[in-house]
């Protein structure tokens, strides 16, 4: 082959592969586009502070207000958190630590199938057994916070396994000799210095599972009961900012279809604020 | 001359390919001695037995005795935890962990359950003098261990490692990644060191050995060659390939 013909290959290859790249930049930007268009709007008319502060949500009334959803969205995602990012950490800490390849050649794809499982799975099995469940020994309809918690605590366990054992496997193998060698025990190298050394990306881990968890829908609507108010204790049921969305955009229409648009919004930029979060936590450890 | 470790028919192998092969050797109380040989003789091999840091080796074989002050270390049921305080371990590349000086030093005196601030400040000032660190680092006893010089790293683990108080310290090529001023002063250190430990200095670099070691073993395929008293050894060696690789015709 003549080599001016190779060098253009390689050009007409490079370029395909940049347009490709590029490509995924491109249709983020449309999503902000849209969402901002449609949402934005309303914002102006109605006033920020009514949308993001307001208690009453009765879009066909002209109230739009979605505290009540912020808060539930956050208490979700954080009660999603004191049940996963535990048993997330320890289970990245077994894998990273304790199990021998034998062991993680089954726990590894084991997880990653648990990734793989569609929400309406996780939503289905939460209303067959975990709500029943609260119904009988914690009292009201089963459709609650704690159903929802303990629902995306399990999704996002592969999110917080997976980022947590890599942020492990990346610990330097001579930090545990060091310390193994200084009479230390396993446990003592693991606790005092693998996971302080690792604690930037397990930070990360957790605060890509609550990204994970505040942006989850269906298992949510299916498990949570959807009223609109503030939840009293955790056995109340809630309506989170996604299920807001997916709930009603079928018969929306106007300013209604319009309010539903500026949740969005708002999802948006909680996700923004949390995946920022992310990276910075991380890149702060590449300066140190 | 007072044995300290007695090491007999050791065999090793990994996932069945022989590391080293029935060696038969003592090390003696409050000397240096050098162990030198070619890459892969089974030299390091060799010291992480004697602290078992080779059981976090997978697929690892080993048969016979070494015996340290008589006990054999070789035995399961031997206690690693204690026997790796009593030995100290000094690494090729110097792994501070990733916090300041004072708490690098510390680690090990905490282990044990040392807390009172006053005794741990005891331990670390004496440590670092002993490794001839004191002077360049008492003002920052607090900053990162990791914004120390490579050599200065490489004192600090040898502080580390004596705040254990051990009677043992292995040093696996501690001056290889050294320029030879930081070399120069691992090997002060040592020669001091050897009045009250006994030390087993593992090293590629046969003129170190020549300086620093009393004793001094050449490896070579997992064999050990030859042993004896260290000018012997490079005056008049008895063994043709202890003499090429004193000269390094290979290596």
């Amino acid at each position: 082959m003549p080599k001016n013909r190779a060098v253009l290959i390689d050009q007409i290859i490079k370029q395909t592969m940049r347009i490709c790249a590029f490509s995924s930049l491109f249709f983020l930007f449309l999503i902000f586009l849209f969402i901002l268009i449609e949402g934005l709007p309303l914002f102006y008319r109605v006033g920020v502070g009514n949308i993001i502060a307001g208690f009453k949500w009765a879009p066909t009334k002209g109230a739009f207000g979605i505290f009540p959803m912020i808060v539930s969205s956050f208490l979700v995602t954080i009660g999603a958190l004191i049940l996963g990012a535990p048993l997330g950490l320890a289970c990245a800490v077994y894998l990273a630590e304790y199990a021998g390849k034998k062991k993680k050649l089954f726990l590894k794809p084991a997880l990653e199938l648990l990734a793989g499982i569609p929400s309406v799975v996780y939503g289905f099995l939460g209303v067959i057994y975990i709500v029943p469940l609260i119904r009988t020994y914690c009292g009201g309809s089963g459709f609650s916070l704690l159903a929802a918690a303990i629902v995306l605590g399990v999704m996002i366990l592969p999110t917080v396994i997976s980022i947590s054992y890599d942020a492990l496997m990346s610990v330097p193998r001579t930090y545990r000799e060091g310390s193994l060698a200084m009479g230390a025990t396993k446990w003592q190298t693991t606790y005092r210095v693998v996971i302080p050394a690792a604690s930037s990306g397990i930070l990360a881990s957790f605060i890509l599972g609550m990204g994970r968890a505040i942006g989850e829908t269906m298992a949510v609507i299916m498990v949570a009961g959807n009223a609109l108010r503030i939840p009293g204790s955790i056995l109340d049921p809630l309506r989170t900012l996604t299920s807001n969305i997916a709930l009603e955009l079928a018969y929306a229409s106007g300013d209604h279809r319009l309010g539903l648009f500026s949740t969005g919004v708002v999802l948006l930029i909680i996700i923004m604020i949390l995946n920022y979060l992310a990276n910075f936590v991380i890149r702060q450890k590449v300066i140190k | 001359m007072d044995i300290k470790i007695q090491i007999r028919q050791l065999s090793v192998s990994y996932n069945g390919t022989p590391a080293l092969r029935s060696i038969t050797l003592d090390i003696y109380k409050n000397c240096i001695t050098g162990f030198m040989g070619p890459a892969g003789s089974g030299k390091s091999t060799l010291i992480t037995l004697i602290n078992r840091m080779i059981d976090f080796e997978e697929g690892v074989r080993y048969d016979g005795e070494i015996r340290i002050d008589g006990i054999n270390v070789l035995d399961p049921a031997v206690d690693v935890v204690a026997l790796r305080r009593r030995i100290g371990m000094v690494f090729a590349v110097p792994l501070p962990l990733p916090r300041s000086i004072f708490d690098n030093i510390a680690y090990g005196p905490r282990l044990k359950g040392i807390t009172n601030m006053t005794d741990l400040y005891a331990i670390v000032e004496d440590s670092l003098k002993k490794a001839f660190l004191f002077d360049e680092v008492k003002d920052r006893l607090m900053t990162s261990a990791m914004k120390l010089s490579g050599g200065q790293q490489q004192r600090l683990c040898l502080a580390r490692t004596l705040a254990l108080q051990p009677d043992i310290i292995l040093l696996d090529e501690p001056c290889s990644g050294l320029d030879p001023i930081s070399t120069a002063k691992i090997e002060e250190a040592l020669s001091e060191l050897k009045k009250d430990y006994t030390i087993i200095l593992v090293s590629n670099n046969t003129k170190q050995i020549a300086r620093t070691s009393d004793y001094a073993a050449f490896f070579y395929m997992g064999e050990l060659i030859e042993f004896g008293e260290t000018p012997r050894i490079f005056t008049n060696p008895s063994q043709k390939k202890t003499e090429d690789y004193i000269q390094g015709k290979f290596g």
